[in-house]
């Protein structure tokens, strides 16, 4: 049921036979999953916002729900459409599931003669199977999975999440006017690094299955073979979804121009409406800075060591010895968005934005990311001031 | 193996190098462990205090010593100050080694130059003491040091011993100057053309505050030496020290994991860019 850690790359079933299931079929896929002990973790709407939580039942799911989205805001609404995945994404991609926001590494003992025990806290995270996962929500896992298990040392937290993951993803019909998926190359639709795709037409779903795991479900589900018009309605609804997209990146790979323009006057225009609250580093679902702290109990001889998410926008973020390396808000935006778009390329070959939208959606002041990219890496882009 | 769980270890002695530098020498208590721990000069160990937190500190002693290791470490935030009340006997807990050190290998059967600057002398203390003990595989060693308060000058007998050595050049500098001191006043820099550089068959090591370090490269880049030999020791926020936490991403590299030791021509593109 736990899939070894060499099956995380899942290219190689993708080119199967596409299938096709009745709209009724996504309880039974939620109950064949809890069937092979899977938790199954889906969209519901929480809080006026979808997100992903445990769910035993497709009546859970956002049915006839769309959302809309636009810089600095976020709103549900009805849908003219009876679809389970009429909407784009909510404040959170998978990043919660498999890189804790808070968890606890290890735990440590003194005892009577001053010695320290440490042990190891391992991640308890069953089986999980998540449903609804975007293409940008899987893209950033993929980039999660360079960050954190295919470098050396691999992380052994995320590793134990990341292997008790099983990854249901839907293909995005319905982009938001934050999303720019089709121009980082990650979306609408997914290429690689799922279980499972499902693609919700208006007859129900198409299926796709990318692994043997995925295969072994699929054995509990009512499928046939996808007719061609099926086949053309899921083209029909890709090209669609690219076509409703009206924000992009004015390249994949901007590494050069943002080194070539770090003094451009746009880094203090946008950091006179950065409130630094490192909300966009919050649902950013590549960011991966994280902070350690002890937590120390009151009878002195045993304390935990945590780590949280942390965030380029803070203070801390760049203490050194007695100084801040980055006090003001314009070296911090051009952190953030330098290493995002820039040195992300030398360190994992491609740029660290899988064009969700959210840090264009939840930012509280409604900055563009796009835009700011525009105009700092655009046409004309060489306008200089002093050092921020 | 857990990259971040750190292993007991125990002081075996401490000495009190100024009024707020100290040396700690360790030993993990774990008799095994200690005899499997390697490290290179210019790597460093994640040193946690107990309840604390952990800080990043480079090794000073020799690498080729089993039983022991050495860290000199100065009071600065909340975790030194801790560690400078722990005594001989105290237990602390420590994981590593973990960077990239100084390029030895490549140094040897050249000259070598070090260069330091404020405190920041201890992570080229063992690189220093690796050459004197290995004195036939290299060529001329130059140090020089640089302080701004001639107190600030730590192991000043150790500087006029190793000035004894034979090829070795000892250029010392204090901006701030009291009685009885021998050597300059002024900055370390103004003293380069008493060195004998041979800038095709140097390498140059150094650590200390950035401005510093810049100034010096520019002097031995104008003398023809290759930003390819020319090698800095980078200090920033570490936190995870594998290249997983972010603090310390500068570019395209970790400075925990990447260095943090680099060539000049690695580094060269954002040092002294005010913010990264």
């Amino acid at each position: 049921m736990i899939r070894s850690r060499g099956s995380f790359g899942h290219e190689q079933g993708c080119m199967t036979q596409l299938q096709h299931m009745a709209r009724e079929g996504l309880q039974q896929l939620i109950d064949a999953l809890r069937d092979r002990g899977y938790r199954c973790i889906g969209p519901k709407v929480k809080d006026g916002a979808i997100v992903f939580d445990t769910v035993e039942s497709a009546e859970e799911f956002p049915r006839g729900i769309r959302d809309q989205q636009e810089p600095g805001r976020y709103a549900l609404t009805e849908s003219s459409e009876d679809k389970y995945f009429d909407w784009a994404n909510g404040p959170q991609a998978l990043r919660p599931l498999t890189f804790a926001p808070q968890e606890t590494l290890w735990k440590v003992q003194r005892d009577g003669g001053g010695k320290l025990t440490f042990r190891e806290v391992a991640p308890a995270m069953p089986p999980t199977a998540v449903i609804g996962a975007r293409a940008c929500d899987v893209a950033a896992l993929k980039i999660h999975d360079q960050v954190f298990l295919e470098r050396d040392p691999a992380d052994p937290y995320y590793a134990a999440r990341r292997k008790a993951l099983f990854v249901v993803a839907v293909n995005c019909s319905s982009p938001a006017s934050t999303c720019f998926c089709a121009s980082t190359g990650d979306g609408p639709h997914v290429s690689s690094g799922f279980d499972m795709a499902l693609t919700e037409l208006d007859d129900g779903f198409t299926v796709q299955l990318a692994s043997d795991a995925a295969q072994s479900i699929a054995a509990a589900l009512p499928l046939v073979d996808a007719t061609d018009e099926q086949h053309f309605a899921v083209g029909h609804q890709r090209s669609e979804a690219i076509r409703a997209q009206t924000r992009s990146v004015p390249g994949r790979n901007l590494r050069q121009a943002l080194f070539d323009n770090l003094h451009h006057g746009r880094w203090k225009d946008v950091a006179e409406r950065c409130l630094s609250c490192g909300n966009c580093t919050s649902v950013c679902p590549t960011c991966f800075c994280h902070r350690e702290e002890q937590d120390a109990r009151l009878e002195g001889d045993a304390a935990d060591h945590v780590r949280m998410w942390d965030s380029c926008f803070t203070r801390e973020h760049s203490y050194m010895h007695g100084f801040v390396l980055r006090e003001t808000t314009a070296q911090r935006y051009r952190q953030w968005l330098t290493h995002k778009f820039g040195s992300w390329h030398d360190q994992f070959g491609r740029s660290g934005c899988v064009g969700c939208g959210r840090c264009i959606a939840w930012c509280p002041v409604g900055i563009d990311v796009t835009e700011e990219l525009q105009h700092i890496c655009g046409e004309g882009s060489s306008e200089s001031i002093p050092s921020p | 193996m857990n990259p971040y769980l750190p292993h007991d270890a125990v002081i075996v002695d401490r000495v009190q190098e100024s009024t707020t530098i100290f040396t700690l020498r360790l030993a993990f208590s774990d008799p095994v462990q200690q005899k499997r721990y390697a490290f290179a000069p210019g790597q460093f160990n994640m040193v946690y205090l107990h309840g604390v937190g952990e800080v990043a500190i480079s090794i000073i002693s020799d690498p080729e010593r089993e039983s022991l290791y050495d860290h000199t470490i100065r009071v600065v935030g909340r975790v030194t100050r801790g560690l400078a009340q722990l005594k001989k006997g105290d237990h602390l807990g420590i994981r590593g080694p973990f960077g990239r050190g100084w390029p030895l290998l490549e140094g040897e059967g050249r000259d070598v130059m070090i260069v330091t600057g404020g405190l920041g002398c201890a992570p080229v203390v063992a690189v220093i003491n690796y050459i004197l003990h290995r004195r036939e595989r290299f060529g001329r060693l130059t140090i020089m040091q640089g302080v701004k308060h001639a107190e600030d000058l730590l192991w000043r007998s150790r500087y006029e011993a190793w000035a004894r050595m034979p090829n070795t050049q000892v250029i010392i500098a204090a901006d701030a100057a009291g009685k009885n001191w021998p050597w300059h006043v002024g900055r370390v820099t103004d003293l380069f053309d008493q060195v004998a550089l041979d800038p095709g068959n140097t390498v140059a090591m150094m650590c200390g505050p950035e401005g510093m370090m810049r100034a010096v490269v520019g002097n031995l880049l104008g003398r023809g030496m290759s930003a390819d030999d020319i090698y800095l020791s980078m200090e920033r926020n570490m936190q995870c020290a594998v290249g997983h936490c972010g603090h310390c991403q500068f570019g395209p590299h970790f400075i925990c994991k990447d260095g943090p030791v680099f060539s000049y021509r690695e580094v060269q593109p954002l040092l002294g860019e005010a913010g990264f």
